[in-house]
């Protein structure tokens, strides 16, 4: 490592060890502490319930002035996430905030699994779905979970 | 405050024009009747308007310099109550009837007429803009009440829409601060930074003694330097000003000039206020940066987008460049903005490979998919729809018999018909290709007569030196060379322009004022390849031509801007 790491990332990586969030685990990388292998629980009483979704998350140069970028490594049914684990959601984008966190932020996304917004899709053909046949979307969701998700 | 306008300009000249009017217009009358016979006489009866000019030449040097611009002006003014719709073909006729009027138009030449094809326009200087916004901030400011910080970020929530402001103000107050991004309180609380006891920053978790801190009446406190890093990032990076927010958590609340040169280096705060102004003018519908390299000026000009259809607004900025108002492209006149728009991408797509279609392949007879034969026999087979038929005579290959690969079966009905139809095809083509070459051709040959007027700029030292004449007096050259710049930019476009006009009457007059123009343009272009020594004598016919070119651009334009604002022109496309 050339920078030594901000006081901020090792706060925040001690935060997450000391008091995790239910249902959400990140942990950095030994030889990379700006990298974490991140688990999120699909939320109680969604189509993703039951499931545990691996996802990357990076810290870059910048951050916290930038945010974090976040990918989905599970395969997931959801109109907000693309086939290559992409996310749309706003506070990782223009509505960033620098006092935003690793651990709002993987709450916002667990939050997003709750409230799937094909209003605003990036998957357009799952959001498609999701207006036209939402019963059918969620038995999408819910199989793919099944399939996907299941703890290792 | 306006830097200059076209209104001005046009007193100015005409001003000095009044002085030498008379007998030039007796004059221009005389070379225009001999014009009428015919081309070659007009170009030996042109030389005697500029007479006048060279005979004043005993007066201040500065004048005879004016006399020309104002001999051009002269013309413009003529042809501003020329009236094409009436029908009449020949233009000349037209201008007689003007010619005999002039005398006793003075009143006019008072009030000069904007032509068709004008549009009026300021050009502001930064310093304009930035009084322009000061001015309303002030204002708005006294109305409500408010300090000027707060009315400035008001007023750029509203896009500086005043009116809406104060309705909405008035309506509801605080739900109007608070979309704005205000709190209530702004005037209590001047911005300042302090230092806090026991705090943590909670963007870079530092919590040290003495750390400076910093926060807007969102009560979001941040250190400085965090503070500080998150605006320059802001500003430099994205290059946001007007609407950077708090760095807090989902606030909405909008960094004021104040607080923010407070936090921020002076170069920083520069940047933010050039973003500002730029915003200004970006959130205006009435004012455009001119899109010149590195110019510093905004053009403000009142027409509308919706009226782009019907007028080409032309505006000439104080860096010279001149431009379209409506989309900022450089000057395009006759052609309307969305033709404009189309010619360019159909060029991009079309030009090369339109040529190289027509001269290496044809269509299949059934299916008009284009194909080349790279080789093989005259038996083709289309891929697409296998229409199996013969490359030589296009008709079909099964009625070709026994006579395979030896076509001799020219008169066949199933031949005829497939090359009609494929001689269709090629017309529309060959109608783009006939458009664009000489659309290309003016293009290039503008350009090649910019590196003639940089040489225009050598010549005319040279002349200086050669003929003994003064530096005003080889000015001429110049006002040669920009004349031929902007009518063959002009020139450029009128085949733009044809390329989608349907034909009609009018058209008609449209091509004999575009062959005019191309054929004046031509001969004052000729002129520049003389050598320098003959060019001190060439003076007097030199200036005519120029005047000559200038006066058939202003007419055609005049011709073509009348129609479009009328709507007589029929296009083969919608404008869409």
């Amino acid at each position: 490592m050339t920078t030594p790491l901000p006081k901020r990332i090792i706060k925040e990586t001690e935060r997450l060890q000391s008091e995790p969030v239910p249902g959400i685990s990140a942990v950095p990388h030994d030889d990379n502490a700006r990298y974490f292998d991140v688990n999120v629980e699909g939320p109680g009483g969604s189509c993703y319930e039951g499931g545990v979704f691996s996802l990357e998350l990076f810290l870059p140069d910048d951050y916290p002035m930038c945010p974090p970028r976040i990918r989905f490594l599970t395969r997931i049914y959801h109109p907000n996430i693309d086939r290559l684990g992409r996310i749309c959601l706003d506070v990782l984008k223009n509505n960033w905030s620098p006092a935003l966190q690793i651990r709002t932020i993987l709450l916002s996304i667990q939050a997003l699994l709750g409230a799937p917004n094909p209003e605003d899709p990036l998957n357009e053909a799952v959001a498609k779905q999701w207006k036209e046949n939402q019963a059918e979307a969620i038995k999408t969701a819910r199989e793919w979970t099944e399939k996907f998700a299941q703890k290792k | 405050m306006p830097i200059a306008t076209r209104k001005r300009k046009a007193d100015s000249t005409t001003a000095s024009a009044d002085a030498t009017s008379e007998p030039q217009r007796k004059l221009t009358k005389v070379s225009k009747a001999l014009q009428k016979d015919s081309i070659s006489q007009e170009q030996a009866a042109l030389p005697a308007t500029p007479q006048t000019l060279t005979s004043d030449k005993g007066m201040d040097s500065d004048d005879d310099f004016n006399s020309v611009a104002s001999s051009m002006d002269l013309g413009e003014e003529m042809s501003s109550s020329v009236d094409f719709g009436a029908g009449e073909s020949d233009v000349d006729i037209d201008d007689d009837y003007q010619d005999d009027g002039a005398f006793d138009a003075t009143a006019k030449d008072l009030a000069p007429k904007r032509k068709h094809f004008e549009v009026e326009f300021k050009v502001y200087s930064p310093q304009d803009i930035q009084s322009q916004q000061d001015t309303q901030i002030a204002e708005v400011a006294n109305l409500l009440e408010q300090p000027s910080e707060a009315t400035a970020i008001l007023l750029r929530h509203t896009r500086w829409n005043k009116e809406r402001l104060i309705e909405q103000y008035m309506d509801n107050q605080e739900q109007m601060l608070d979309k704005a991004g205000l709190g209530q309180e702004i005037n209590q609380n001047p911005p300042r930074v302090v230092v806090k006891n026991g705090f943590t920053c909670d963007i870079c978790c530092e919590d040290g003694p003495g750390l400076e801190t910093f926060a807007m009446n969102c009560n979001h406190r941040f250190c400085t330097d965090c503070y500080r890093q998150y605006l320059t990032q802001k500003i430099k990076d994205e290059g946001e000003a007007a609407r950077i927010k708090c760095p807090g958590d989902g606030c909405r609340k909008i960094i004021d000039a104040k607080s923010l040169d407070l936090l921020v280096p002076n170069e920083l705060t520069d940047r933010y206020h050039q973003l500002l102004m730029r915003t200004y003018v970006d959130d205006k519908e009435s004012l455009k940066w001119c899109p010149a390299p590195n110019c510093v000026y905004a053009v403000e000009c009142g027409v509308k987008k919706r009226d782009l259809n019907k007028i080409v607004p032309t505006v000439h900025c104080e860096c010279k460049q001149s431009f379209c108002f409506g989309c900022t492209l450089p000057d395009h006149q006759p052609c309307p903005c969305v033709l404009v728009k189309r010619w360019i991408k159909k060029c991009e797509d079309d030009s090369e490979t339109a040529n190289w279609i027509s001269a290496n392949t044809k269509e299949c007879p059934k299916c008009n998919s284009t194909i080349e034969k790279n080789g093989g026999c005259n038996h083709m087979t289309c891929r697409k729809c296998k229409n199996e038929f013969c490359w030589m005579c296009m008709g079909l290959w099964s009625e070709h018999g026994t006579s395979w690969y030896n076509c001799n079966r020219f008169e066949e009905r199933s031949g005829t018909d497939a090359r009609d139809a494929q001689a269709k095809s090629r017309q529309s083509l060959e109608r783009y290709l006939h458009y664009y070459n000489r659309y290309a051709n003016h293009e290039q040959s503008a350009r090649l007569d910019k590196d003639i007027f940089h040489k225009t700029e050598r010549k005319m030292t040279l002349l200086q030196s050669t003929s003994g004449m003064s530096w005003i007096e080889v000015q001429f050259m110049e006002a040669a060379s920009q004349a031929l710049q902007q009518c063959r930019q002009t020139l450029k476009w009128t085949y733009a322009f044809a390329y989608y006009l349907a034909r009609n009457n009018q058209t008609e007059i449209f091509e004999d004022n575009q062959k005019d123009l191309e054929m004046a343009v031509e001969n004052l272009s000729e002129m520049f390849e003389k050598p320098t020594d003959q060019l001190a004598g060439l003076k007097v016919e030199m200036m005519d031509k120029t005047t000559y070119c200038m006066r058939r651009r202003v007419i055609l334009l005049d011709d073509t801007a009348k129609n479009l604002k009328e709507e007589t022109w029929k296009f083969n496309v919608e404008l869409r």
